[in-house]
């Protein structure tokens, strides 16, 4: 892309774009984390995903104000400013996988002392995988402008679906095996439902990348997992 | 739901070529006016969207050494035809230029001196006309107590719209806005816009202006013209967010060509 006559101007999307990249860099951190601490049962760095999360949120606001100014300052159009538009939105989506992350370090210090079943974790730990996967491509496509990377993962997100469908299977069975994993596997429940949260941010990430680049939108129907009983109770 | 009424096209201009005298400072401009919607022209100075507003009330006919080729069919016809009426031409093609130009005369005087020209009226006809231009043109309540003053009393943007009020008294179909509001205020600019934004319910406007952020507000459609070729034609909308060309985009994201 050309620079533009007023250099100030690159400034401010170079200061936005690098912003982006360090919310990207501290989600995908505070999400691994979080999934170590769930696995190990680690609280402590179950803490440090917690305190984590402020800076995640300063990073979001700060985005936000700057690229306010910027709409306010350059009255930005065409690329520039569905550059700016995605800055937003995007940021809001990390954000949230922030969010999401706190949680579940949060109900790893909850459960900490009464998981009784190890292989309970194993579809999470999956489903992580995926997600941290997706979240990662997404981030690659969102800093490389890379279309057909960010629709990719747009058609990937129905596998994570998927995989959570069978992760509450799998959860649903220990309960009714055993009363005693009804709290625990309850948070595990949450659990797997913010990481497939965490896949919907990806996708929605990916369809803002689509719009930077093409300007096109994607359809509002997402694909979707094959359903099942998640689909079926809600 | 209702559906949007089909677009009628008030202007086609086919493969328009345009010369002064060697330089052809037109190469080949084909696109549509729609009637009653306001179209756009931006691109860099001298890449001919202001010969192309000229040509389309043929003011070059004033200039010996200046001619165009294609076809400008208004409602059909061909105004490039030598059988033109050009005052005709002039009365359903209206134009407004970027400096107000006034006549030295009353208020009055400045929106009935125009109506005579081609029509013949009674004195209470002709006032009504003149309040109704007026009116049109957001102006009536701020003269309406010195209508015998000299129209080069008023202040820059009022003297704008004094002048889009004598265009249209005459009650044109097609409206031409060269500029319009580049030498007023923010508050009489948006006066103008607000304007155009009225009288495009019942003309066809076509507006040339260096304010990309104006034409995103006034038009429906932009055409981007760059060394007298068009670039590109589309919905204003699109032109803005995602324009399809690389030499739109640079342009009104103020980029290196």
């Amino acid at each position: 892309m050309a620079e533009h006559i007023v250099r100030s101007f690159d400034n401010e999307l170079e200061v936005l774009g690098r912003s982006i990249a360090e919310m990207g860099g501290l989600a995908e951190k505070m999400l691994s984390d979080a999934m170590e601490a769930l696995s190990r049962l680690d609280t402590d760095l179950a803490q440090h995903v917690v305190a984590t999360d402020p800076r995640l949120d300063a990073l979001q606001r700060t985005i936000e104000e700057q690229a306010i100014l910027t709409i306010a300052r350059r009255q930005p159009m065409a690329v520039d400013l569905r550059e700016i538009v995605a800055a937003i939105r995007v940021s809001g989506d990390l954000e949230r996988v922030g969010d999401l992350a706190k949680n579940i370090a949060k109900r790893a210090m909850k459960i900490a002392g009464e998981v009784r079943m190890p292989r309970a974790l194993v579809g999470l730990r999956h489903m992580s995988d995926m997600a941290a996967l997706q979240l990662k491509d997404v981030l690659d496509a969102y800093a490389q402008r890379d279309e057909a990377r960010a629709r990719a993962v747009w058609l990937r997100d129905g596998d994570l679906d998927a995989l959570d469908d069978s992760v509450f299977r799998d959860l649903l069975t220990f309960m009714m095996e055993d009363p005693r994993n009804i709290s625990f596997c309850t948070h595990l429940l949450f659990c797997s439902k913010n990481i497939e949260r965490v896949g919907d941010h990806a996708t929605n990430i990916a369809e803002t990348v689509v719009y930077l680049v093409s300007g096109n939108t994607l359809p509002t129907d997402r694909p979707k997992g094959r359903g099942g009983l998640r689909g079926e109770i809600g | 739901m209702t559906a949007e009424p089909a677009l009628v096209q008030k202007v086609t201009i086919r493969d328009l070529k345009f010369f002064y005298g060697d330089t052809q400072a037109l190469k080949a401009i084909s696109l549509p006016l729609y009637e009653h919607k306001v179209t756009a022209f931006i691109g860099p100075s001298g890449c001919g969207k202001s010969t192309l507003l000229r040509v389309l009330n043929r003011m070059y006919d004033l200039y010996p050494r200046q001619r165009a080729e294609g076809e400008v069919l208004l409602d059909g016809d061909d105004i490039l035809a030598p059988t033109t009426d050009i005052n005709l031409l002039r009365s359903r093609i209206g134009m407004v230029f970027q400096k107000p130009t006034p006549f030295p005369m009353s208020i009055y005087d400045n929106i009935a001196f125009g109506i005579k020209l081609y029509e013949r009226l009674t004195k209470s006809e002709l006032d009504q006309r003149v309040e109704g231009a007026l009116r049109s043109a957001a102006l009536w309540d701020e003269v309406k107590d010195k209508l015998k003053s000299s129209g080069l009393s008023l202040s820059g943007g009022q003297q704008q719209r004094l002048c889009i009020a004598r265009t249209v008294a005459i009650q044109p179909e097609v409206i031409l806005l060269d500029e319009p509001a580049s030498a007023l205020d923010p508050i009489s600019t948006a006066k103008i816009e607000e304007l155009i934004d009225e009288l495009s319910a019942h003309y066809t406007i076509a507006v040339v202006t260096h304010n990309m952020q104006q034409a995103a507000r006034v038009s429906d459609y932009t055409a981007f013209m760059y060394l007298g070729s068009l670039v590109e034609f589309g919905e204003t909308p699109k032109i803005f967010t995602a324009p399809q060309q690389k030499q739109t985009q640079d342009y009104i994201t103020g980029r290196f060509g």
